[in-house]
């Protein structure tokens, strides 16, 4: 027999004070932003969004962050912790030192306290068109489409983006230039490139291979780094660059196939 | 550097005739560096390999054919263009936001450098 007595941890038994450095800032009332320091006491299972919701209980009401699953589903709560892009419900205290910092998503203007402005990121995500353009009209009658499991294994890993930012707040070249589309919305282009019930891939070029695209892309791999859903964004890119480097030969080459196949599908809607 | 403004048309890039060069050049050395580097740097110094098998005589009656010229030429082609490329990006992730002289200068060295190898080998 084994003298160990228990091999399942003994919850809520390991206590430990967190020294926790938060990024405040309230638009009406502050000239710019300041930190503010939180003693929390915590335990050992606790992640990262449990002492910032026990400073919200207990310390101070006024902190102000976005939340709402705590299962790494809604990606809402993406914060820089000691520097680096985490997804704050997924992310353990017993990971971390003593002493963290919490600060909002690099990348994006702050709109108060942890939370950040993410417009133009919903403005770049619908620039590519994340929804099927299929190549005809479907109707009722027409019935489902139909796809092979191993043409849904295709695309299937890019879509489990939950738009938690993390790669954003990762990405040297969102950093130097805002206007890049950016790892997250290429990626879900590249989801529905790679759908077999798509045909909208010249018409999300676009945007997509335009120089605030992919082009602008050199390839770093933070993005692929710091996703909690594994989705690898950095690999989506890549891919997309080889197939717009396709397209663009081919409609060098033969410029009447191009200009059919836009016709078509741009009057699907979108903006 | 460009940037996505939801009020200006996009324009699809030209940037695949200058990708597809580095895509290439970045395959093929990836590729040929690690082979040259266990001929030149460890079978040779190691005594694996004789020396005289790539003493200067017999690397310039390989090159006599044409057909090995074409193949050293497009091999040290892409890889220039790779390397022109690569420095381009480099220098605009180190900040240095004036891509038309890296163009300017990183191409153009290449340019020179692709002549110079085409009146040399071919
Ligand atoms: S690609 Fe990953 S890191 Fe980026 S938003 Fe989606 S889930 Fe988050
Ligand atoms: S709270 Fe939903 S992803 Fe963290």
């Amino acid at each position: 027999m084994s003298t160990k007595t228990s091999i399942l941890p003994v919850v809520g038994s390991h206590h430990r004070t967190l020294e926790v450095e938060v990024l405040r800032y309230d638009p009406d009332k502050d000239d710019k932003p300041y930190y503010q320091t939180y003693q929390v006491p915590c335990e050992e299972e606790w992640v990262i969004l449990d002492v910032i919701n026990y400073i919200k209980d207990n310390l101070d009401r006024t902190l102000s962050y976005r939340w709402s699953c705590h299962m790494a589903v809604c990606g809402s709560c993406g914060m820089m912790v000691n520097g680096e892009p985490t997804l704050t419900c997924a992310s353990f205290v017993r990971d971390m030192p003593a002493k963290i910092r919490v600060e909002p998503l690099e990348n994006f203007p702050v709109a108060r306290d942890l939370i950040v402005d993410m417009d133009s990121f919903v403005e770049k995500l619908s620039s590519v068109k994340p929804y099927i353009i299929a190549a005809d009209e479907r109707t009722v009658e027409d019935g489902t489409f139909t796809q092979l499991p191993a043409q849904l294994a295709d695309y299937m890993s890019y879509t489990h983006c939950i738009n938690c930012l993390l790669c954003y707040a990762a990405c040297p070249q969102v950093n130097l230039n805002e206007g890049f589309v950016g790892p997250a919305a290429l990626a879900l282009a590249h989801r529905y490139n790679l759908d077999s019930r798509d045909k909208g891939r010249s018409v999300r070029e676009d945007v997509v291979a335009s120089n605030a695209g992919i082009w602008e892309c050199s390839f770093v791999g933070a993005c692929s780094e710091v996703c909690p859903k594994h989705v690898d964004p950095a690999a989506a890119i890549q891919q997309i660059k080889i197939a717009a480097t396709g397209d663009y030969f081919i409609n060098f080459l033969m410029p009447w196939k191009k200009s059919k196949n836009t016709d078509e599908a741009s009057s699907g809607g979108g903006k | 550097m460009s940037t996505y403004d939801p009020n200006v048309a996009p324009k699809v890039s030209n940037k695949p005739i200058i990708w597809s060069l580095f895509a290439a050049g970045g395959t093929v050395t990836a590729l040929l560096t690690p082979v040259l580097v266990l001929l030149f740097a460890l079978a040779v110094p190691l005594g694996i390999l004789p020396a005289e098998m790539f003493s200067y005589a017999r690397m310039e009656s390989l090159l006599a054919s044409p057909l090995i010229r074409l193949v050293v030429f497009g091999i040290l082609f892409l890889s220039l263009w790779h390397t022109a490329h690569r420095m381009r990006i480099t220098v605009h992730d180190f900040g240095l936001r004036s891509d038309g002289a890296a163009v300017f200068v990183f191409y153009g060295l290449a340019a020179i450098a692709t002549i110079v190898l085409a009146v040399a080998l071919i």
